[in-house]
């Protein structure tokens, strides 16, 4: 296996830049997700407007694989409605943690990178940090809006 | 060398596991302080009492049952000449972290009131922290706890008022996260001279230098086997004999009793009071053949050798640029925690795993101290004896690859 293939240009680019990287001062929920067993943190702040998501942005620090997958998160649930970002979450599970790897879904589209990240399984929560503070957003809107939770 | 000593090659031949390739290259294993790899005569011993031995202990009037107490009553004796101790303080527990947990159930619990001190490091693992903590929650106990200076040596200055009024002192011997060597015998002599019962955590020094608990004069000692080439599963505490003597047991059931009513029990002596239910017979033997193994070469030896290790690593480390190494940069055991600026320590750790150089990553089960430290997570390489020059001069092209990758 070749490190390049989990390592790629992509990856390492949004892991050194992260988009939408910093506060989100109106966030309306925002959520914590942490590695116990590494120490990566990452806080995921949601702007919602009733099932739109209309800004959204993170802050934390964690490795090449952790940032890059929510920098790319922000960038492809920015502007979706919720059940748009729920479809894209679980395309995005699925590619890595399905017992059987999906067929190749569209649209996940850059996404797919992390496509590389199942045959390495010590690094699929990295990959997923992130998702899951998004899942718990989610979640947690639909039944308050501005609540504060961290991620199981 | 001298004369009749195996040289370091030939011991090296005696672990299977290192002659293999990961990920097509040559494996180079310094994941050592997380648990070390087990030779032979430590594997053999294991399966031999399998094959030919295996009953359960003291309760049988049969061969084979009389062949595995004595089997597993004769490792106990040689855990006991292992620290300069007698059988009757060597208990056998799971490893460091279930010895500590004795400690602070059966002996805290008896112990300790509400306001009493118990005195810690910043630099603990987990496993003598957390066992502290439940133990202040359940009694209202407070935690005290030494500084780290930020080169990663305990900050002594103030250790007489730090000392004062403190019920339990309890410290780890070598840092698993820094490399630190702790003053031991000093710090078990200070703190007994303020009246306090002293718990030193071996479990990174056990298998790496020479260890007598009557010279270091404290009243508990825990280790763990697999970080001292023994199976996993299996590790000890010592505890001075009229300390044992006067504390209640700790799990309750099968072989710690002498009679049981329906009323009540009573129950046997130390160690036996301490150890109930079957034991993990054959990892003791497995623990007496690497405490034998150990032995054969040298403790003396083996520290010699992890300081020419120690030394290296810090050297071959040094070089590459925009590394931070954590903990002293002298006095250090055989192990050097860093963080590189352009990677991060997982992705060090999978880059380096691709190389066949197994490193770990992450907090090292020590969060509050790297919090302290304002390190999320590092790279950690721990030698063993068995590891060379060679290994780590490797580890330094790595890293330097690893580094442009990221850069």
């Amino acid at each position: 296996m070749n490190l390049e293939e989990l390592y790629q240009e992509v990856i390492l680019d949004h892991s050194k830049r992260p988009r939408n990287f910093g506060p989100l001062p109106d966030a309306t929920v925002t959520v914590r997700g942490d590695n116990p067993s590494c120490g990566d943190e990452i806080e995921l702040s949601l702007k919602l407007n009733g099932d739109q998501i209309e800004d959204v942005k993170f802050t934390g620090q964690g490795c090449a694989i952790c940032m890059a997958s929510a920098s790319l998160l922000t960038l492809k649930v920015k502007k979706k409605e919720k059940a748009q970002a729920e479809a894209l979450l679980k395309g995005f599970k699925d590619m890595l943690t399905a017992p059987e790897a999906p067929e190749s879904n569209d649209t996940l589209g850059d996404l797919q990178i992390f496509s590389a990240v199942r045959r390495f399984p010590q690094r699929v929560k990295c990959a997923t940090l992130s998702w899951r503070a998004l899942e718990q957003a989610l979640e947690a809107h639909a039944g308050s809006v501005t609540t504060e939770e961290p991620a199981s | 060398m001298a004369a009749g000593e195996r040289s370091w090659e030939e011991i090296r031949k005696d672990f299977p596991v290192l002659d293999q390739e990961v990920n097509g290259r040559k494996l180079i294993y310094f994941d050592n302080a997380a648990t070390s790899q087990k030779p032979l005569s430590v594997i053999e011993a294991m399966t031999h009492y399998y094959e030919h031995d295996n009953a359960n202990v003291h309760r049988g009037l049969h061969e084979l049952s009389n062949r595995a107490t004595a089997g597993y009553e004769g490792a106990r004796a040689r855990l006991a000449a292992y620290l300069g101790a007698q059988d009757e303080e060597i208990i056998f527990t799971r490893g460091t972290t279930e010895s500590i947990n004795l400690v602070a159930r059966a002996w805290g619990e008896e112990y300790l009131k509400a306001g009493d001190v118990v005195l810690l490091t910043e630099m603990e693992h987990h496993s003598n922290i957390v066992p502290w903590q439940l133990l202040a929650q359940r009694r209202g106990v407070k935690l005290r706890f030494i500084p780290v200076t930020p080169e990663g040596t305990l900050d002594l200055s103030n250790l007489d008022q730090l000392l004062d009024g403190v019920k339990l002192f309890s410290f780890v011997h070598i840092s698993n996260s820094l490399g630190t060597i702790n003053p031991a015998a000093e710090l078990v002599r200070r703190a007994k001279a303020a009246g306090a019962t002293v718990l030193v955590d071996a479990a990174q020094s056990a298998g790496h230098l020479p260890l007598d608990v009557k010279e270091l004069g404290c009243d508990f000692l825990a280790l763990s086997g697999h970080k001292m080439c023994g199976p996993t599963g299996i590790g000890l505490l010592y505890g001075r004999r009229e300390i044992l003597d006067a504390m209640p047991p700790f799990h309750g059931g099968g072989e710690m009793i002498s009679t049981v009513t329906f009323e009540g029990s009573q129950y046997k002596p130390s160690p036996y009071r301490f150890e109930a239910g079957t034991p993990a017979i054959a990892e003791a033997i497995g623990l007496a053949a690497a405490a034998e193994y150990i032995d054969g070469i040298g403790r003396a030896r083996i520290w010699e050798h992890d300081q020419l290790l120690a030394r290296e690593g810090l050297a071959v480390l040094s070089q590459i640029p925009g590394i931070r190494i954590l903990g002293p940069l002298d006095q250090r055991a055989g192990l050097v925690a860093f963080t590189l600026q352009s990677a991060h320590a997982h992705d060090v750790v999978s880059m380096a795993d691709q190389e066949g150089l197994a490193l770990r990553g992450g907090h090292h089960c020590t969060q509050p101290l790297l919090r302290k430290l304002g390190v999320p997570a590092s790279s950690r390489a721990s030698f063993a004896f068995y590891n060379t020059i060679e290994e780590i001069q490797r580890m330094g092209e790595i890293l330097k690859k690893v580094q442009t990758f990221f850069a």
